[in-house]
């Protein structure tokens, strides 16, 4: 770990090596490969190429969401299972060894004279790592009986269950009657899950994690919720045979897909029923590509204080005064031959309570003098470049601007953010039996006035940064 | 010696003679065939170009269909129906006669609509342009594509109007054109020659079962039924029945077929059942309540 107080032209110095470096150990790995692939369960089963249902694994092409959206099915009557081999196994694994580079600017930390005083510093660690894992299964458990089941580690192999469903597809012989039960992923347009960015700052969508600050130094106190995250509950989805018009909705427990009723590091679990809705629609422009734009809406509601405690701490489960929330947001794709841009809208709401931690049965009277409903409006263009089925540059930018601060108080831009990230995915070979890609990428987050200087007592910004080297692979 | 030297001589003047004829016999031939490198497709208002079609057929195809067109990708041993050798240029799905090459709106349908029972999908998540470069992409790897014609499509008549008659004529056609041989009586594919039949590869090749779908490879109407005997699926051992059938004739055969298919509701089943004689015939051929509840189909 480095830490240093004005160690700029150092840092730029190592970044401009390490830049140099990964354009070096590019060139070199362009050349020493010798020609042109998730699910490789897939792949496997039927024989085609990640490039078939990926534009560039883990993004899928038109016909991978038709594939998903039928249910894991190509719909041939090859799908159940007695189709194959007694030996097949649905099953894939992924993971990622890297080298990362993490730098935090203006982070607080202890003085040189102990922790009596503090300064701020950039801080930067870095080093040979390696991601969590993925234990990726899925497919058919008979025509028309589909699962997918995700037990994933973090890096220290500490397992939980990112995805276990069961979806029934096609029912009454219609592709608008599709049922899925259990933890599954958002119908996203834009998924987290099949994000072609991974490193710590780049691997996720700001917009779909972002909470208001109630204050400098104070993040959303009550409840955790992030629309990237996979959810409990049931979900109804309908596409037209082409997949060209998609329609979703699901009720979700309010617990952002944690179990026995928990609701993460948030707070107070409740019993609440959330909801989530989402449409879209495709159409072609000549030979430009397939081009989609849709909307998505989720109402969630969350409680504000435990109905029973033991010692001090809320059972789980016993929340109440539900207060609301919801976000909601367009989206589209659109596609230029190779180039295509994701354009996305985003807006954000959540209720005063809510986000300033108030129980709700204190009343506005308990509420902190000033504070008001935050609001927010939100951005994203992510563009790729499909250079070829081998290789995707990538670049994405990200805006979050406060509508409506929680206290009066606080700074106007407390908590708007601004990221940048941009990349390239490089897979050396594609086949039928296995994934593989060089992963290159830089990404930098600006969070801004949300934290108190030391030295001044005024808000600042955090910026932080990620360059990520990786090898990423499923088999 | 002399009889040696002249011996030479002899043979001389003979190769000096037979040579160019030789030669000028070699000269006549035409030079073998090349695919184009370039081709086109041409559907409805669509133009396919090949260079686009490339670079889709690298992305979707060649796991099955082979880097080059033959039908030998890494994926193809492990499949028990082939995937089509586009260097053969021979095709099932036409609607023009047996023996000449598909027209492009056929391949474009092929592509569409995928081949059931098989490992080729429907490829309907694509655009009509990028099928339309598809089709333009495959024709360049046959030199049939240079040297031949797409042949014309075969009329199909306007379908009579569905009788008992009919179906039961059509039965009396299935038995007299022994369909049965292969299909077997009762339609399920297991005829007494079907363990013996193979493609033009030499491969071992099952007779439809029309008890498992109403969708045969080449479509689920029963105009794409009508096409199917009446042009015959090349490179496999159904003949065009075009010759020997008239064409009311096919269509009693189709609606005949339909009733086999009787896990599919469909007008000939309905009216085929609504007769004594058809109603027991569908009820001795289901398959119902198995012990495992599980409503398997045959």
């Amino acid at each position: 770990m480095d830490v240093r107080g004005n160690g700029v032209n150092r840092s730029r110095f190592r970044l401009g090596t390490t830049l140099f470096g990964s354009v070096a150990l590019l060139v070199v790995l362009l050349f020493a490969c010798d020609s042109a692939s998730a699910i490789p369960a897939f792949a496997r089963k039927y024989g085609m190429p990640c490039s078939s249902c990926h534009e560039a694994w883990p993004k899928l092409s038109p016909f991978g969401q038709q594939f998903k959206d039928n249910g894991y099915q190509l719909g041939n009557d090859r799908d159940a299972p007695i189709f194959q081999s007694p030996a097949y196994w649905p099953i894939a694994l992924r993971i990622t060894p890297n080298w990362h580079m993490e730098r935090n600017q203006n982070t607080v930390v202890d003085g040189p004279a102990g922790s009596d005083t503090q300064v701020t510093a950039t801080v930067t660690t870095r080093g040979f790592d390696y991601t969590g894992m993925d234990l990726l299964t899925a497919g058919t458990l008979a025509k028309n009986f589909s699962f997918l089941l995700v037990p994933s580690s973090d890096e220290t192999g500490a397992f939980h269950f990112e995805s276990a469903n069961v979806r029934f597809d096609n029912l009454f012989g219609s592709t608008w009657a599709n049922i899925k039960v259990g933890k599954f992923e958002l119908d996203n347009l834009l998924s987290e899950k099949r994000i072609v960015t991974l490193s710590a700052n780049g691997g996720f969508y700001q917009n779909y994690h972002f909470q208001p600050w109630l204050a400098p130094n104070q993040p959303s106190p009550t409840y955790v919720f992030g629309l990237g995250d996979n959810q409990l509950g049931i979900e109804w989805m309908g596409h037209s045979k082409n997949d060209r018009t998609r329609v979703s909705a699901s009720l979700l427990q309010g617990t952002d897909g944690n179990p026995d009723f928990q609701a993460g590091s948030g707070g107070a679990a409740g019993r609440a029923y959330e909801g989530y809705i989402a449409a879209s629609q495709a159409f072609e422009v000549g030979s430009l590509g397939l081009q989609r734009v849709g909307g998505f809406a989720y109402f969630g509601q969350a409680p504000t204080y435990p109905q029973y405690t033991q010692g001090g701490a809320p059972i789980f489960g016993t929340g109440i005064g539900n207060k609301p929330y919801y976000r909601a947001g367009f989206i589209g794709m659109w596609y230029f031959k190779k180039l295509d841009v994701t354009t996305m809208y985003f807006y954000g709401h959540d209720n005063v309570f809510l986000a300033t931690g108030t129980p709700s049965n204190l009343g506005t009277d308990g509420l902190p003098e000033g504070a008001h409903a935050p609001s927010w409006n939100g951005a994203l263009i992510e563009t790729h470049y499909t250079w070829s089925p081998q290789l995707i540059l990538i670049n994405r930018y990200e805006l979050i601007r406060m509508k409506q601060q929680t206290l009066d108080t606080n700074p106007g831009d407390l908590g708007n953010v601004d990221a940048l990230t941009f990349g390239f995915r490089y897979y050396p070979f594609i086949n039928t039996r296995a994934g593989f890609a060089f992963h290159n990428e830089y990404s930098i987050v600006w969070n801004r006035k949300v934290q108190i200087s030391p030295t001044t007592g005024l808000p600042i910004d955090l910026t932080s940064s990620s360059l990520f080297f990786g090898i990423d692979f499923a088999f | 010696m002399r009889n040696i030297t002249t011996l030479k001589l002899c043979l001389s003047v003979a190769s000096a003679l037979i040579l160019p004829f030789g030669a000028f016999g070699q000269g006549e031939q035409p030079p073998a065939a090349k695919p184009a490198s370039h081709m086109e497709s041409h559907i409805g208002n669509l133009t396919g170009h090949s260079e686009q079609g490339r670079e889709l057929y690298f992305r979707y195809c060649w796991g099955c269909h082979g880097p080059h067109g033959d039908g030998n990708g890494e994926n193809a041993p492990y499949l028990n129906i082939l995937p089509r050798n586009f260097v053969a240029a021979t095709f099932k799905c036409r609607s023009t006669p047996t023996g000449t090459l598909p027209t492009d709106e056929d391949l474009f349908n092929s592509v569409k609509r995928g081949f059931n029972f098989t490992n080729m999908p429907s490829w309907l998540a694509l655009t009509d342009q990028e099928r339309a470069n598809l089709v333009a992409f495959i024709k360049t790897y046959s030199p049939r594509w240079v040297t031949e014609k797409a042949g014309t499509p075969i009329t199909v008549p306007t379908e009579p109007k569905l009788t008992i008659e009919s179906i039961k004529h059509g039965g009396e056609l299935f038995q007299k054109l022994e369909c049965w041989k292969c299909h077997g009586q009762e339609g399920r594919g297991d005829g007494p020659s079907a363990s013996t039949l193979t493609d033009s590869n030499d491969q071992p090749i099952r007779p439809y079962n029309f008890t498992s779908d109403n969708r045969s490879k080449c479509g689920r109407t029963n105009q794409d039924l009508y096409k199917i005997f009446m042009t015959g699926l090349d490179g496999t051992p159904m003949p065009s029945f075009a010759d020997v059938v008239k064409p009311e004739d096919a269509w009693d055969l189709v609606h005949y077929l339909r009733t086999l298919q009787y896990n599919n509701p469909s007008p000939e089943l309905t009216l085929w059942e609504s007769t004594p004689e058809g109603k027991a015939i569908v009820a001795a051929k289901q398959v119902k309540e198995t012990s495992t509840g599980s409503g398997i189909k045959p």
